[in-house]
């Protein structure tokens, strides 16, 4: 078996290779381990506090892995993971865990700058949700069929919104459904009929670098990280890290670290509020 | 063997997951329930299977001829030179990540839909992108199951007098079919299979559409979406979900069955 | 404009073999449908094309992963994916080769027979699992159950099993469709079993080998899910391939849809991917013309 063997050995070979040259051999046993899951909302803020932190403390490797918040909780109480990222609250059957507040995050409703429409009570957008209001004639100038895109089940968005509201989850009849903040405001710039929900450090983002959509003020609370933070904005949540047991060591530390202020600058370049 | 293992194993995998839910629910309630709520207990799959029907043969509808049609191009028609170039050029699409088809669906095709009817995000842009992920392949393995048959038949079909479109139509194809039909299985396994770019351009909703500009929401994309945040419950019910389309699957198979039953040895 | 139209169809014509009208309506409806395919593609990749061009520099693909992604490079993402695909294909195309070889070739006994067809079965049945369920499959088997962890081989294996049913079924149907008189020739020459394999059968079917490799390195290129489950989301530098570390395709989808601000590198990200793909799909050719001019 000698030519193909060749021809299978040389296409291996080199792509091992090239692998191979670039990646240096062994691993640094000595240093501390973290391992931390969840969210992936919290997973880039994560990435770089974890970065900041080994920059400052050599030997230690902290790794950052997505999931969920779902999974951040399941691994956290299996032992997994040290830490677990969860974008909400604890809820009454996650008592078992610890949360370690981290930032606060405020959710707001977003429309397209085109839409002519500029402000809207809790009583119309209930009802736009519910399917009640359906044309964009009907709350001001402008026509249409108003396009609802709301988020994905289990997601803390979502839960947040409906407890805010008091919806049910069987009560939204939107028209598009959507995983991801990105996408969201993707889907209101493909078309400006629709109206949704986002992280509002998203939305200012976004904004900021010109791109066509308009925040709504919650009532008379204008949308911004800084009503966020004075906590006059309604419609919040915290992001949290949680451990199973009171943290020790290396866990503790690092979650020290994500509390202080030295960790400020990094969670507003990633557009959340520190508490 | 490890690859009838493999497959063995994936599927104790999801009757393993799905199994906490599977022993609590009745299977009927998978197809009668109101709707798809997991997080209040309702479990209806039937929109979603639909769903992933109608992307899957849509897609397969627009993308099988264009890669059969492609793929005789490719061998028979074009000079050497145009072949290659359109050979690299189908080898590079089916490089392309699903995230930026789905990319570009949302950015480039939603807004063109949207500005037809509705919101955009729909069965349609579903059709459109999913094609243009599957044609790639299907023209590929078509030009290498085309590319099989012996030059000599060729020749002898010219020195009969058939003209390129006859030699094509009554030898080429039928001789190719097994690995023509190899191609569209592959093909319809993608489609089906296929989760982040639909994620993005079909608008999730979960309901049996009523035109091709409403919102469909597939198995995958609901596995994908719902996953990450998914507990208990709905975890084990997204694993069902997973079951199901397995099934899917395997249907489709079975009923194409009849269609690859030729003879193995020319 | 009509003379163009004119010449391109006598371009396609043959000497010798006539042409009918039947044939003349294909040659236009084929090089429409070809049209078609060729204009999407350049709409797609001038799209990506644009945006993407302007985040490239040597910085870029060299340097390492600042701010999420949204400043620095990718070099730990590119040698990340590297790894990755080298194990995938490592794994996959020698299993994938001997299935193949064992189904088209040693299947004929009764019982070989059956277990083929059932064999064949569960390949395309493996053909049509989303990538979603392969990931979690992957995390559940090869990081947990087998130890791995998050670590680029447990992705490469977890790709391995996404790419083997293309290969196996592309390979197996080019074994088989090798022509009666070929065999009959080697049986007459009475050249022993595994030397017919080596030496006759897989030679001829390799370009179909190579059909399959290339597609089945575009699909591990892109594939996501799978790896996000699997080799994970760090963007360190990996030192060993028991580390975790990001993929090209994660990489982008995590700067298009989860960080703010993400969309330029997302890009950029995607055209690297695409010289990346080019790059390794012309190897592959070079190294297959090696292969067939040794014969």
């Amino acid at each position: 078996m000698r030519q193909p063997v060749i021809w299978l050995c040389e296409k291996l070979g080199l792509t091992l290779a090239i692998s191979a040259g670039l990646v240096a051999c062994g691993g640094d046993d000595n240093a501390q381990r973290l391992q931390i899951t969840g969210s992936s909302t919290i997973a880039p803020l994560l990435v770089e506090l974890a970065k900041s932190y080994e920059q400052e403390h050599p030997n230690t490797r902290i790794d950052v892995q997505t999931g969920g918040s779902a999974r951040g909780i399941a691994d956290s109480r299996q032992g997994l993971a040290d830490i677990g990222m969860v974008s909400r609250d604890l809820k009454s059957q996650e008592q078992d865990l610890i949360a370690h507040p981290l930032a606060r995050d405020g959710i707001a409703m977003i429309l397209h700058k085109n839409n002519s429409v500029s402000e809207l009570t809790e009583q119309q957008i209930v009802s736009i949700y519910t399917g009640e209001t359906k044309s964009w004639s009907e709350l001001g100038p402008g026509d249409g069929m108003i396009s609802v895109v709301s988020k994905a089940e289990g997601r803390s968005t979502l839960e947040l919104f409906l407890s805010y509201f008091k919806l049910k989850s069987s009560d939204i009849k939107a028209h598009s459904i959507i995983g991801d903040n990105e996408q969201a405001i993707k889907t209101v710039l493909a078309n400006p009929r629709a109206i949704a929900y986002v992280s509002i450090g998203t939305a200012e983002y976004s904004v900021e670098q010109g791109v066509s959509i308009r925040l709504l003020a919650n009532e008379t609370v204008e949308a911004s990280t800084e009503n966020v933070a004075n906590r006059s904005f309604p419609l919040s949540r915290t992001l949290n890290l949680v451990t199973l047991n009171k943290p020790t060591g290396l866990a503790a530390d690092f979650i020290a670290f994500a509390q202080s202020p030295a960790a400020y600058p990094l969670i507003e370049r990633q557009y959340f509020v520190p508490l | 063997m490890a690859v009838a293992g493999l497959a063995l194993l994936i599927f104790v995998f999801l009757v393993y997951e799905s199994w906490p839910l599977l022993s609590k629910v009745e299977i009927s309630r998978f197809f009668n329930d109101a709707g798809w709520h997991p997080t209040e207990q309702e479990f209806n799959l039937l929109p979603m299977i639909v769903g992933t029907l109608l992307t899957a043969i849509g897609a397969l509808i627009i993308a099988a001829p264009l890669s059969i049609a492609s793929a005789i191009f490719c061998q028979f028609y074009a000079p050497p030179i145009i072949a290659k170039l359109y050979t690299s050029i189908i080898e590079l699409l089916s490089g392309i990540p699903s995230v930026v088809f789905g990319l570009w669906g949302l950015v480039v095709l939603v807004p063109i839909v949207a500005s037809w009817e509705g919101p955009g995000t729909s069965l349609l842009a579903g059709i459109l992108v999913l094609s243009i992920m599957i044609l790639p392949t299907g023209a590929l393995l078509a030009g290498t199951a085309l590319g099989k048959i012996p030059s000599s038949w060729r020749e002898g079909a010219a020195a009969l007098g058939l003209s390129r479109w006859a030699m094509v139509k009554s030898i080429a194809l039928p001789t190719a079919k097994s690995g023509l039909l190899n191609a569209l299985i592959l093909q319809t396994g993608r489609a089906i299979g296929e989760t982040m770019a639909v994620l993005m351009v079909c608008g999730n909703i979960v309901a049996i559409p009523d035109s091709l500009f409403a919102p469909v929401r597939t198995l995958s994309a609901n596995i994908a979406l719902e996953m990450a945040y998914a507990m208990g419950d709905h975890r084990a019910a997204l694993y069902v979900s997973g079951l199901v389309l397995l099934s899917l699957v395997a249907a489709l198979l079975m009923f194409s069955r009849p269609m690859r039953e030729v003879s193995y040895r020319v | 404009m009509y003379r163009v139209v004119v010449s391109y169809m006598n371009s396609l014509a043959i000497k010798g073999v006539p042409r009918t009208s039947a044939d003349n309506m294909a040659r236009i409806i084929l090089s429409l449908s070809i049209l078609c395919v060729v204009a999407v593609f350049v709409w797609l990749t001038s799209d990506v094309l644009l945006s993407g061009w302007q985040g490239l520099s040597v910085n870029f693909l060299t340097g390492s992963t600042i701010d999420s992604g949204r400043a620095g490079g990718i070099a730990p993402i590119l040698v990340s994916t590297l790894a990755v695909v080298g194990i995938c294909l490592s794994v996959a195309l020698p299993l994938g080769l001997a299935v193949a070889v064992w189904l088209s070739e040693f299947s004929v006994t009764e019982r070989g027979l059956t277990v083929a067809v059932w064999l064949r079965r569960l390949i395309h049945l493996l053909a049509g699992v989303p990538s979603i369920v392969i990931g979690l499959f992957g995390y559940v088997f090869f990081c947990q159950i087998m130890g791995l962890g998050y670590s680029l081989l447990a992705g490469g294996l977890s790709l391995a099993c996404m790419i083997l049913p293309l290969l196996i079924s592309t390979m197996e149907d080019s074994f088989r469709s090798t022509p009666m008189n070929i065999r009959q020739a080697a049986a007459a020459l009475a050249i022993s079993e595994v030397g017919f394999i080596t030496k006759v059968l897989i030679p001829l079917s390799a370009p179909a080998l190579s059909a399959a490799t290339i597609l089945s390195l575009g699909r591990a290129l892109a594939e996501t899910a799978v790896l996000l489950f699997t080799s994970g989301y760090v963007t360190r530098m990996p030192d060993s391939i028991s580390d975790p570390g990001r993929v090209l395709s994660v990489h982008i989808f995590d700067l298009s849809m989860n960080v703010t601000g993400g969309d330029q590198n997302a890009y950029s990200s995607a055209l690297v991917l695409l010289f990346l793909l080019f790059i390794l799909n012309s190897l592959s050719k070079v190294i297959l013309a090696r292969v067939k001019i040794k014969l």
